[in-house]
């Protein structure tokens, strides 16, 4: 039942036909134990691709007469049984299922997860949301008059909405929006946790997408993206296309120049901050309901990050966006572009005149929140390097699961967090396959090394990552895990480190955005492995500091360890040497030393993965469910 | 089902099933029903169209000639299983199985393929019963039929080497330099030579083995050919191998029937004298034998004027085969005394008291009361007679019509729009009752639902035991009978056991059909919500079905490419209507009862005659599946919309295209004319009404007699000015319209978020 048909487009005489290679045919004829001679396999692949061309056309019938655009599997299966065939392509399903690629081998293939019965069977959250079929009619024109402009679509709530909803949808408004903030904090719990509002769904997306008229209360705006939390924390709600609309809301708040930054007393940073966060949780869990999202955000984010005009602050939202998307968003946009960047924000943090000052403190708030990215991004990227050689010996064979494609695509990463990265990935360069004009498409990775020089370069020793850039550095690998994983842990370094000469008070506030801080460094250790997104699955979640940002951000913690109840100090490190200037030319040794890893590291991730709950809503991938049941903590 | 065959006789239909006469180059007619049946008008007309094999004498004979044909074939399998098939008394239908997979590896055998069975190819056991079904012939005896076999060999040997396989293209591009090189008038009509010149001699190719010249003549000439042709030729080019062409439709069309061109008397000529210039005996034997060239005299066509007319699988529809004479009028309205007193008063009045009529003359009705020249006669067709309760309908009827909207250019109808939600992908028909009371969908989940559309919820009789306890003499018998217990807005019918593809409720809503892709079509009663009848006997997918308006009788068509004619209380059709080249996708009723339209993804509609069962039209022009099909209410015209999204007009009586309404982006799903035929309305995929000026359409009409008796339509580019208005609907798109009896457009669709 878990079928995986490649099939190779190939580009013949300007018609896309889809092509069975002898190659595939003989990796098929193979898996099924029979040796095929190479004419044998090239004939049948012939005849397996005019046989294939002929069932989909005589499914298309079957379409056509459903009246539908799209073409189903149960098509192609009637298809195939009305001419006598076993049909052979498992289950329908409602939803288009996104092909997902392979990058090395231009493979596309549809995620077919395994689904736990029995778990399925012992579930207590039966998934609604089938909602009864009906016919509500509407009068759309009078005597052929009315508006022809297009009539967008049917608000399907209001159809079906019985009193109770509608009592339900005004008291929640009422309530997240109102004064009391202990009615908001039930309010915003029962939206996470409600069954039943699937019918008000398109009523909160629109409330949510008030944004725009609000942008001069920071208050609101946060209740706003309170509500777009609960809502994709819902595991009853399946968000479709409105995930679109959330995003575009949240990216509002993220990106632009509220009315409300204008007073600089407004901390429209931590606002952003969080909307970050919230569109990397979004992205993650429901990211894939919207094809080519991904490539959508990533380039929105890019046009800001490279229009000189717009404020800081906005670029500030870039940047953290970037960095919650993962590192190897911020590789691909923010990396390429800093060069570009940095003389203008050099320009602007050289400037110590008075007028300045207050554009220079939102420099510095970039500066800051670039470092992080770039930091992490190094991190990442290291750790990414020393991670194959890790698999091969430790790979477990249990946790396989239904990351299977992307072990393939990505055998270095540790499965729980890294195959959304990938599947991101997935999705975007399916899209660049599918003709999209993208403007990275000729991006090449840089060498960690080269990245690392450059990065020196602007940030010098700011930059909390250390690694060798003298002539030891190739013997870099070897070292790397070791390395990495101290690195790993270091964030709270620079970041609580009072002797680094540059002040950037701001640099902790990039600590709210930073994803991985969101757990005890138990949690981090048991949870070995880059950490992209958000944690999947019931984490100990003893510390959420990232959901406090307003304490945790003004009071400049002055503590090497930020976490109090960080049990054991797991590891240690120094920190030494200076910095001279940004661009560093008098650099002097500096000095790090780790603690060897603590034994607790070896706990592979996947184990931890292997815990996961395996089922999920129907028609919703497993880790969205699990995603939603990791309670995001409400600084209410 | 066997056991109760025979019973049927029914002296009032003559029971011969006709395909179309004019079918040429079917030589086949070993197929399925259609062998059985044609066997029919030979034994008496009262006969019934199955009779048990043992029962007629024909019968035998025709098993006999089978067998033997098998047994010459060696299919000795088949030829044991139809001997006991046959061996059993009352077997028809299993017959009729047996006989058609004997017919279908006959056919595969006798192609002298080394494969041998057809187990090997996907779809051809599809095709090959389904096309040997369409070759049935009245004509043929019935000890011709063992010897004209079905044969997918011996139309294919028809592509045996003929010429020398590197000289295809020096063929065709010579011919195609003759042709561009000769006068104007005359290029347009000898360039419709093209494709199917250049189709035949792929296969050709293809059937000789010659895989790679065959692809080199493709990629050098299948540019040169229509844009209308592309899907044909794109599963053409998916063809390289002769064991591919058992099976494939396209080509099945390709050989059985003749592809028919136009052409003018001087252009043939030209092009007579020039292949006999040049000796090019290949290309004049393909002309020969695959292409039926209609000559005519006059006037050579200009390009518009054969592009408006071609695009259908098999070429255009030849003349005669639209001189048939048809009754397009309407039947005389019964008469109906309409009590005028109450004509102000509410409808409601009527519902419960029929005593209140009066015997005054009215004069809705009397507009009617004169025979149409055009009408056929009364009792050309048998009708059922009107029922008390039709009558109180009629009445309702014209005192709504009274109360009618005019409708015109300047007075265009309020649209509501009835969305279907939570359908989740799985609407695929829809229907309204006349009166606009009912609203019915079908699903793919295989259900019926019914929904009323008015206040009055939906309720079932009560069972038999609470019958016997109600007061037969009351006067609201008719409302005691129900069950209060059942009221609901909805009901839902389960019995399919595939998605609903057609779906039509009888005039008087007693009745609903419902026709799906398992092959049935089901009567469902709506007094009592269940199924009374399955109607078996298409063997594949039923796409469409349709209630006559006189009710009774119904039509229904399907992927076996026939259209058949039902009566409600037989379990088998009383017609056949076979000549569609493929699957039959659409089927409406004429207002008269007395003709039956069908398009198909042939790209063709067929006008049948039920009396006879022949076809009497043939209208080419659409360039792609025809999905909605619209008399207007005069019967004088016909609407038709494809996949192509274009709205073609047709006048039935001269069998003529007389307007083409473009505008719609994708698939038309329903068309519908307005209650005095002043406006149509059609709706799409593009999630659109449009309503456009069916009077002008008509009105600017003038069928001189050159162009009636040529058939050459000339159509002015005037969609624009027909267009009276484009409606968007909400993201749905329109499946079905439906203009209740005081003009007001009902539209309705799905939402799919």
């Amino acid at each position: 039942n878990h079928s995986m048909v490649g099939v190779i487009m190939a580009d013949r005489e300007e018609r896309r036909f889809a092509e069975v290679s002898r190659e595939s045919v003989k990796l098929m004829a193979e898996s099924a134990g029979v040796e095929l001679a190479d004419d044998v396999a090239a004939l049948l692949a012939e005849d397996v691709c005019y046989r294939l061309r002929e069932a989909t056309q005589s499914s298309s019938q079957f379409m056509r007469h459903a009246k539908r655009r799209k073409l189903t599997v149960e098509d192609f299966n009637r298809a195939l049984r009305w001419s006598k065939v076993e049909a052979i392509c498992g289950y329908g399903a409602q939803d288009a299922l996104p092909f997902r690629s392979v990058k090395e081998g231009e493979l596309f293939f549809i995620e077919d997860r395994d689904i736990n019965l029995v778990e399925l069977a012992l579930a207590t959250n039966i998934p609604k949301g089938c909602a009864e079929t009906m016919v509500r009619v509407n009068v759309s024109y009078l005597d052929g008059k009315g508006n022809l402009e297009p009539q967008g679509t049917v608000p399907t709530a209001v159809q079906s909405l019985s009193d109770d909803l509608l009592k339900y949808y005004q008291q929640i408004t009422r309530a997240i929006l109102g004064e009391d903030p202990h009615l908001m904090k039930v309010a915003l719990l029962d939206l996470q946790s409600n069954s039943k509002i699937a019918a008000l769904l398109p009523y909160f997306v629109y409330v949510i997408s008030g944004v725009k008229s609000v942008s001069h209360d920071l208050e609101q705006l946060n209740r706003l993206l309170h509500m777009v939390k609960s809502l994709v924390q819902n595991p009853y709600l399946y968000l479709g296309s409105y995930v679109r609309s959330l995003v575009s809301s949240v990216m509002y708040c993220i990106l632009e120049p509220l009315a409300a930054s204008i007073n600089p007393l407004n901390d429209h940073w931590t606002l952003r901050d969080y909307a970050a966060l919230l569109l990397s949780h979004i992205f993650w869990t429901h990211g894939d309901l919207v094809s080519g999202l991904y490539h959508q955000i990533l380039l929105s984010l890019q046009k800001v990050l490279s229009d000189p005009v717009r404020p800081l602050c906005s670029h500030y939202g870039a940047v953290v966006g970037l960095h919650a998307l993962g590192w190897k968003a911020v590789e691909r946009v923010l990396f390429p572009h800093l060069p570009a960047y940095w003389a203008n924000l050099q320009a602007v943090l050289d400037d110590y005149s008075v007028s300045n000052a207050q554009v220079k403190a939102d420099g510095h708030k970039v500066y800051g929140a670039i470092l992080v990215a770039v930091e992490r991004l190094l991190k990442m990227k290291a750790l990414s390097l020393s991670q194959p050689a890790e698999l091969g010996s430790g790979g477990q064979p249990g946790s396989v699961g239904g990351a299977m494609g992307y072990r393939v695509s990505s055998p270095g990463l540790s499965p729980p967090p890294e195959p959304l990265s990938e599947a991101a990935l997935g999705i975007a360069s399916h899209l660049q396959a599918g003709g999209a004009g993208c403007p990275w498409e000729e991006w090449t990775p840089v060498p960690l090394p080269a990245m690392y020089c450059e990065l020196y370069s602007f940030f010098g020793d700011s930059l909390a990552v250390r690694f060798s850039t003298g002539p030891g550095f190739g013997s870099f690998p070897p070292c790397a895990p070791s390395h990495s994983d101290g690195a790993r842990k270091e964030p709270p370094g620079p970041a609580s480190n009072p002797d680094t000469t540059r002040k950037m008070p701001q640099l902790t506030a990039n600590l709210n955005i930073s994803p991985r801080q969101d757990g005890s460094p138990q949690g981090m250790t048991r949870n070995k492995g880059p950490q992209v997104g958000f944690e999947l699955g019931p984490l100990p979640r003893t510390q959420p500091t990232w959901g406090a940002p307003g304490p945790s951000r003004d009071v400049f913690p002055k503590a090497r360890f930020t976490s109090p109840q960080t049990g054991l100090p797991v590891f240690s490190f120094l920190i030494g040497g200076r910095q001279m200037g940004r661009r560093c030319q008098g650099r002097r040794p500096f000095q790090t030393t780790f603690a060897p890893t603590p034994p607790l590291s070896a706990i592979a991730p996947r184990a931890y993965a292997h815990k996961l709950p395996v089922i999920g809503r129907v028609g919703k991938p497993v880790r969205r469910w699990a995603c939603s049941h990791y309670s995001l903590h409400l600084p209410l | 089902m066997a056991a109760v065959q025979g019973g049927l006789a029914d002296t009032n239909e003559e029971k011969d099933i006709k395909t179309e006469p004019s079918s040429d180059g079917f030589g086949n007619n070993n197929a399925n029903d259609g062998r059985v049946l044609s066997t029919s008008p030979g034994s008496s007309a009262s006969a019934g169209i199955n009779k048990s094999a043992t029962g007629a004498p024909e019968d035998q004979q025709t098993l006999l000639a089978v067998l033997q044909f098998l047994r010459k074939n060696k299919l000795t399998e088949s030829v044991e299983i139809l001997r006991r098939e046959a061996g059993l008394p009352e077997d028809s239908p299993e017959l009729k199985g047996s006989d058609s997979s004997g017919a279908g590896s006959g056919g595969a055998a006798g192609s002298g393929d080394k494969e041998g069975g057809d187990a090997s190819s996907l779809l051809s056991r599809v095709t090959i019963s389904s096309s040997a079904n369409l070759a049935t012939t009245v004509t043929s005896s019935v000890t011709a039929a063992g010897e004209d076999q079905p044969d997918v060999n011996v139309v294919l040997s028809a592509y045996n080497q003929q010429g020398d396989p590197p000289l295809y293209q020096v063929y065709y591009s010579g011919l195609k330099k003759f042709i561009e090189s000769v006068l104007d008038c005359h290029r347009a009509e000898l360039s419709q030579l093209f494709y199917p010149l250049f189709v035949h001699m792929y296969l050709e190719l293809v059937y000789n083995n010659h895989e790679s010249e065959a692809k080199a003549f493709f990629e050098k000439f299948s540019g040169d050919q229509e844009c209308y042709y592309e899907d044909d030729l794109r599963v053409l080019s998916s063809l390289s191998k002769r064991e591919h062409m058992r099976g494939n439709e396209t080509l099945m069309d390709f050989r059985t029937s003749k592809f028919v061109l136009r052409i003018s008397r001087d252009s043939y000529q030209l092009l007579k004298r020039h292949l006999q210039e040049r000796q090019n005996n290949q290309i004049w034997n393909i002309i020969q034998e695959h292409l039926y060239i209609d000559i005519f005299d006059g006037m050579p066509r200009s390009k518009g004027q054969i592009d408006a007319m071609s695009g259908s699988l098999a070429g255009e529809g030849k003349r005669e085969a639209n001189k048939a004479k048809v009754y397009y009028g309407l039947l005389k309205e019964p008469e109906i005394e309409l009590p005028l007193d109450d004509e102000d008063e509410e409808a409601e009045n009527e519902e419960g008291k029929p005593k209140k009529k009066k015997p005054k003359k009215d004069s809705m009705g009397s507009k009617s009361k004169k025979q149409d020249p055009n009408a056929p006669s009364q009792t050309r067709i048998p009708l059922p007679e009107l029922k008390d309760s039709d009558k109180l309908d009629k009445i309702m009827y014209m005192k709504e019509a009274t109360k009618r909207i005019r409708l015109g250019p300047d007075n265009l109808p309020s649209i509501c729009f009835y969305s279907f939600l939570n359908a989740y992908q799985g609407l695929t028909a829809v229907d309204f009752t006349d009166d606009s009371s009912l609203i019915a969908g079908g699903f793919a989940d295989s259900t019926v639902r019914v929904w009323s559309v008015t206040p009055k919820k939906l309720r079932k009789v009560k069972s038999a035991a609470d019958l016997n306890l109600i007061d037969k003499e009351s006067d609201d018998v008719l409302e005691r009978i129900m069950d209060e217990k059942t009221a609901s807005e909805s009901k839902i019918l389960y019995g399919h056991s595939g998605p609903v593809y057609g779906i039509s409720f009888s005039p008087d809503r007693n009745y609903l059909l419902s026709s799906s892709e398992d092959g049935t079509v089901r009567l469902w009663s709506l007094q009592t919500f269940t199924c009374l009848v399955g109607y078996k006997g298409h063997n594949y997918p039923v796409w469409d079905t349709h209630f006559s308006p006189h009710g009774y009788y119904f039509v229904s068509g399907g992927h076996d490419r026939v259209a058949r004619l039902w009566a409600t209380d037989h379990y088998q059709p009383l017609r056949m209507f076979s000549g569609h080249l493929a699957d039959v996708t659409c089927t409406r009723f004429h207002p008269n009862s007395n003709y039956v339209a069908t398009g198909s993804s042939d790209r063709t509609i067929r006008l049948w005659d039920v009396l006879n069962g022949n076809c009497v039209r043939i209208f080419t022009g659409h360039k792609g599946p025809i999905h909605a099909l619209a008399f207007s209410p005069n019967g004088k015209f016909l609407a038709s919309g494809a996949t192509d999204g274009r709205v073609l007009l047709w006048d039935i009586g001269h069998g003529l295209m007389i307007g083409e309404l473009k505008g719609h982006t994708d698939t038309i799903y329903s068309l519908r004319f307005s209650r005095d035929g002043e406006i149509l309305a059609s709706g799409s995929m593009d999630n659109t009404v449009r309503l456009w000026d069916a009077m002008k359409a008509f009105d600017d009409l003038e069928t001189d007699d050159f162009t009636a008796a040529t058939g050459h339509v000339h159509l002015q580019d005037n969609s624009q000015e027909l267009l009276l208005g484009t409606y968007m609907s909400k993201s749905t798109p329109v499946i079905h319209l439906h203009f209740t009896r005081r003009n007001l457009l009902l539209a309705t669709g799905a939402y799919n978020p």
